[in-house]
């Protein structure tokens, strides 16, 4: 990979308690390359949010950033001032918000909104910025007229629909996206990711593309990172692990969402329910349901480790110990 | 604008209520009112005031209903009857420049508490550092539960008669002509002073606190966040996105608490031997001039009503959610 | 208030005086004014006998000095705390009570009884208070039996909006709809299923409402719509301003009973705001926070801060 746009190594992020903190994030390790659309899926609570707001260092109380290194196109984010952050945030890393309706303020018109972030980061004039506004509503199909409408006035599709051309304002390297279509019906959804990768190629901003569905997020990324339990536990291309799932619990969640073509196959949940961050399982996280644990799983925590040239994974069945494991970069 | 035209319907019939129980108010009496009220007032009223007494309450042989609608037309044509303590005056009149001064005092007190509450409500949301933080709410409930009166009867005497530094009484001094003067002006202001710094003293607490816990509330909504995701300048993260929003329930509040305020500021009067509808209120009670009490209390829950439907057109500037809603 | 489905009963009040400091303090005050009114008038003479000369300063004798008409002033303070506080509570109590029953009442059958209940309370809600408490009281024979009166008329509608708003969201939970279906009759799911979970609810409006009740009285009686022969907080406050106190310096008469009615609802405040506190998780976490973050010797920051792990 060229020099990746953005570098996360060890990421832990906490949520500080009195009897105790609950690790939300644990040492998280993973590169995005320029123009690369990396999706991020996991079950609800596995910290994939917490992880895309760590990024942009805005994660409300009491969460904290207890370790790691965030390097963004070669910043150290985490080591940035409050005023340097300010200057990061949008212009190089922007984000988009599941709810689309709680994300917009319901007191200013979408054109304010959009060209508030747009005055924050630049000396554009009042009339310049408001073109740029009306552009950037057009280029997601919205009609320029709806920069005087207020958010309750839009449709929800609509709404994320702003959200996402507010977040290209002003054309920024990498595009979060936290579960922008969940509270979307399907039809609307299928339209707004298209836009959004016609708008990727085009401009060819990187995309963080986090989910819980797996059968969207393969198709439409180029590599997928699998979360379980605050712990990435598989990482490589989309083909590669649709066509061939190593960790177990990867493989579960293929199993659980049907396929549109092909065969019927079987469909199966996964045995069991996700463990509750604060009492972990010891070992590896994902042992008291996995069909493939050994006594090694329930003591030792796996590492993410090479398999093969460009796939990482954490487990010990799929990759026996080697004397000295050496972390490659995927 | 449907909204504005719902809420007049529902301080017309506010208005109708408080009327009605003026009505009914003087027939609880046991026995029959106007003996009563003769009674009560026997060698204290000449018999043209106890004729004016019994017009004033529609005490006619007329039915019941028909006193009703004669009440309610009086009433709506500004017709509130004739003081008893000041006889033969109507009562109107009696509370014509008393209403102005009430309205003065009051007005700029609950003015001036609102928007210094909610700004510094505001201070305190952002700035939440330290041990100020967890002492500042119980002082500032500890200054909301002193009564307004003992607040302006404590700076009566501190301030005025202790340290001098303000008129101990009253609107203006006695040797002032009133007029648009600027002289006239900074006297009236050297007499407001105490009385509009009591009560807005014991009312600053009570907004502070709502607009800062309303702002936390809202400093931790979805659209602020995204706000300082996109690099936005922390004072318009502040303004423009949390307490233009905090703003609303608090306006709300507002136009409910305006009663309440009001009240206090009628006690406040009479501490102050204010001209206004407080002390004439006293002296109503003292004498048992009925309906004078009575044309106070119609008069006040008019302004008290108007008021609020100003407020209720402030709110709907504020919030846009609320022009479109139909119904 | 947020969320009204709490434990039930008065466990949790007992919960938030051990844990929160200042709902101890507030639990603590009110149990010292309790005292003080039952216990007090034991010690002191008789308020309303003349003991010396009048509008003297506090002396040994005389702790709180003497009033315009020779009395003692905390004899006429302590003997005023027992009708007061019993006024307030049982003012407290009862507009709760009558709210519970409207506003219960119009949340849960809606339809038109609620929109004539709702009309009902908020046109009370929005006529200024002590202007009609005023005029009605005018009317009746002066007393604490009238002074309860005209609180419980101008109070009542509060009660009665928020008790509304609350059984409106227990009504639309699932457990309602199951009783619903079920067959039960609707006095049982009122007062079996729905009540109960408002029991904290209800004890914090009671304190609220006392904390009215009490400094309306005060209020009332300092016009001299209460009975002015009596002895309570209010006609002290009515005699001294009666007897120019504030103009001849007299402060002992004022100031004490003032002092009293502002920790009293100080008390019940803190009881209250205690309560939320340890009930609000939200809360409690940003303290744990801030304290984390104290420990590593920093400030509060704007942005999520790194607080690198001793991992």
């Amino acid at each position: 990979m060229t020099e990746p746009v953005l570098e996360v190594r060890d990421l832990c992020v906490d949520y500080v308690a009195a009897h105790g903190a609950v690790r939300a994030v644990d040492h998280a390790s993973f590169r995005l390359g320029r123009g690369e659309v990396l999706g991020i899926a996991g079950e609800s609570g596995s910290g994939k949010s917490t992880l895309a707001q760590a990024l942009l260092r805005i994660l409300p109380p009491p969460a904290v950033i207890s370790g790691g290194e965030v390097r963004l196109e070669g910043a150290d984010v985490l080591a940035l001032t409050e005023a340097e952050l300010r200057a990061v945030r949008w212009r190089r890393i922007a984000l988009v918000f599941q709810s689309a309706m709680d994300a917009l303020n319901p007191v200013t018109t979408i054109g304010e909104q959009i060209v508030d972030a747009l005055h924050a980061h630049g000396d554009m004039g009042p009339h310049a910025a408001h073109e740029r506004a009306g552009a950037l509503l057009e280029s997601v199909g919205i009609p320029r007229a709806l920069l005087e409408a207020f958010p309750h006035q839009l449709s929800g599709g609509m709404r994320q629909r702003v959200c996402i051309a507010q977040a290209l304002a002003l054309e920024p390297s990498i595009v979060i996206l936290d579960e922008p279509t969940t509270a979307l019906d399907v039809i609307v959804e299928r339209e707004i990711l298209e836009q959004l990768r016609a708008l990727q190629r085009r401009q060819g901003f990187s995309v963080l593309f986090i989910t819980h569905d797996l059968g969207r997020m393969l198709q439409f990324s180029d590599r997928v990172a699998i979360f379980y339990a605050a712990r990435l536990v598989e990482i490589g291309p989309a083909a590669s692990i649709a066509r061939d799932p190593l960790h177990p619990y990867t493989r579960g969640l293929l199993r659980a969402f049907p396929s549109l073509h092909g065969d019927a196959g079987v469909l199966e949940g996964i045995p069991g329910a996700p463990p509750s961050l604060q009492n972990p399982p010891a070992g590896c996280r994902f042992h008291p349901r996995c069909p493939l644990v050994m006594d090694r799983c329930r003591v030792v925590s796996p590492e993410l480790v090479a398999h093969g040239p460009d796939r990482r994974v954490a487990c010990h069945a799929v990759t026996p110990p080697a004397p000295a494991e050496v972390r490659a970069p995927a | 604008m449907r909204f504005l035209l719902r809420r007049l319907g529902f301080y017309a019939v506010a208005g109708w209520v408080a009327l009605t129980v003026n009505f009914f108010l003087p027939r609880l009496i046991p026995g029959d009112p106007a003996t009563a009220l003769f009674a009560r007032f026997q060698g204290r009223l000449s018999p043209a005031a106890l004729q004016a007494l019994r017009a004033t309450f529609g005490l006619t042989p007329a039915p019941l209903w028909r006193q009703y609608l004669t009440y309610l037309a009086h009433a709506l044509r500004g017709d509130f009857g004739t003081s008893v303590a000041y006889f033969p005056s109507p009562v109107l009149s009696v509370i014509g420049t008393a209403l102005v001064w009430t309205l003065f005092l009051a007005g700029s007190a609950v003015v001036i508490s609102f928007a210094l509450g909610t700004l510094l409500g505001v201070v305190a949301a952002w700035w939440r550092r330290g041990w100020v933080d967890g002492v500042m709410p119980p002082v500032l409930v500890f200054l909301g539960a002193l009564p307004y009166f003992w607040v302006a009867m404590l700076a009566l005497y501190g301030l005025g008669f202790g340290l001098r530094w303000f008129p101990i009484g009253h609107a203006y001094s006695d040797d002032i002509r009133p007029g648009w003067t600027v002289a006239f002006a900074a006297d009236v202001a050297a007499h407001a002073v105490l009385p509009v710094g009591s009560i807005v003293l014991a009312n600053l607490g009570g907004w502070l606190l709502s607009m800062r816990n309303t702002m936390i509330a809202v400093l931790g909504s979805e659209y602020v966040n995204l706000a300082r995701a996109k690099g936005l300048h922390p004072a318009r993260v502040v303004l423009r996105y949390a307490a233009r929003n905090a703003l609303l329930p608090n306006v709300t509040s507002f136009g409910m608490a305006l009663g309440f305020v009001l009240g206090g500021s009628l006690l406040t009067e009479i501490v102050f031997a204010y001209p206004g509808q407080g002390y004439l209120l006293l002296q109503a009670v003292r004498n048992q001039d009925y309906p004078l009490m009575q044309g106070i209390f119609l008069v006040i829950t008019l302004a008290v009503l108007g008021a609020n439907w100003l407020v209720d057109i402030v709110y709907l500037w504020l919030d846009p959610r609320i022009r479109d809603t139909a119904s | 208030m947020s969320d009204g489905a709490r434990a039930p009963g008065i466990a949790p009040w007992l919960e938030a005086i051990r844990r929160d400091r200042k709902a101890a303090i507030g639990a603590a005050l009110l149990v010292a004014f309790a005292l003080f009114g039952l216990l007090g008038p034991l010690f002191v003479g008789d308020p309303t006998a003349f003991v010396g000369i009048p509008l003297q300063p506090p002396t040994w004798r005389h702790l709180l000095g003497t009033t315009g008409e020779g009395q003692d002033v905390l004899a006429q303070l302590v003997v005023g705390t027992r009708v007061s506080l019993a006024i307030g509570f049982a003012v407290g109590i009862t507009v709760v009570l009558l709210g519970a029953v409207v506003g219960v009442t119009a949340g849960f059958y809606g339809g038109r009884a609620d929109g004539l209940l709702s009309l009902l309370f908020n046109v009370f809600l929005v006529l200024p208070g002590m202007p009609l408490a005023i005029v009605i009281a005018a009317y009746l024979p002066s007393g604490p039996l009238t002074l309860a009166l005209v609180l419980v008329v101008t109070g009542w509608a509060w009660n009665a909006r928020v008790l509304r708003a609350q059984t409106l969201s227990v009504r639309q939970r699932d457990f309602i709809a199951a009783a619903i279906v079920s067959g039960e009759s609707d006095a049982r799911i009122i007062f079996s299923e729905i009540l109960p979970t408002m029991t904290s609810l209800l004890v914090a409006q009671a304190i609220g409402s006392t904390i009215f009740a009490i400094g309306a009285q005060v209020g009332l009686e300092f016009l001299g719509l209460g009975d002015v022969s009596g002895v309570t907080w209010g006609t002290n406050l009515y005699w001294a301003q009666n007897d120019s106190a504030l103009l001849t310096g007299a402060w002992w008469t004022f100031a004490p009973t003032g002092l009293c009615v502002a920790l009293v609802g100080f008390a019940l405040s803190m009881l209250n705001s205690g309560f939320d506190e340890v009930t609000n998780p939200r809360l409690q976490l940003e303290r744990d926070w801030r304290a984390h973050l104290a420990a590593h010797g920093l400030g509060v920051p704007r942005s999520t801060p790194v607080v690198p792990d001793r991992d």
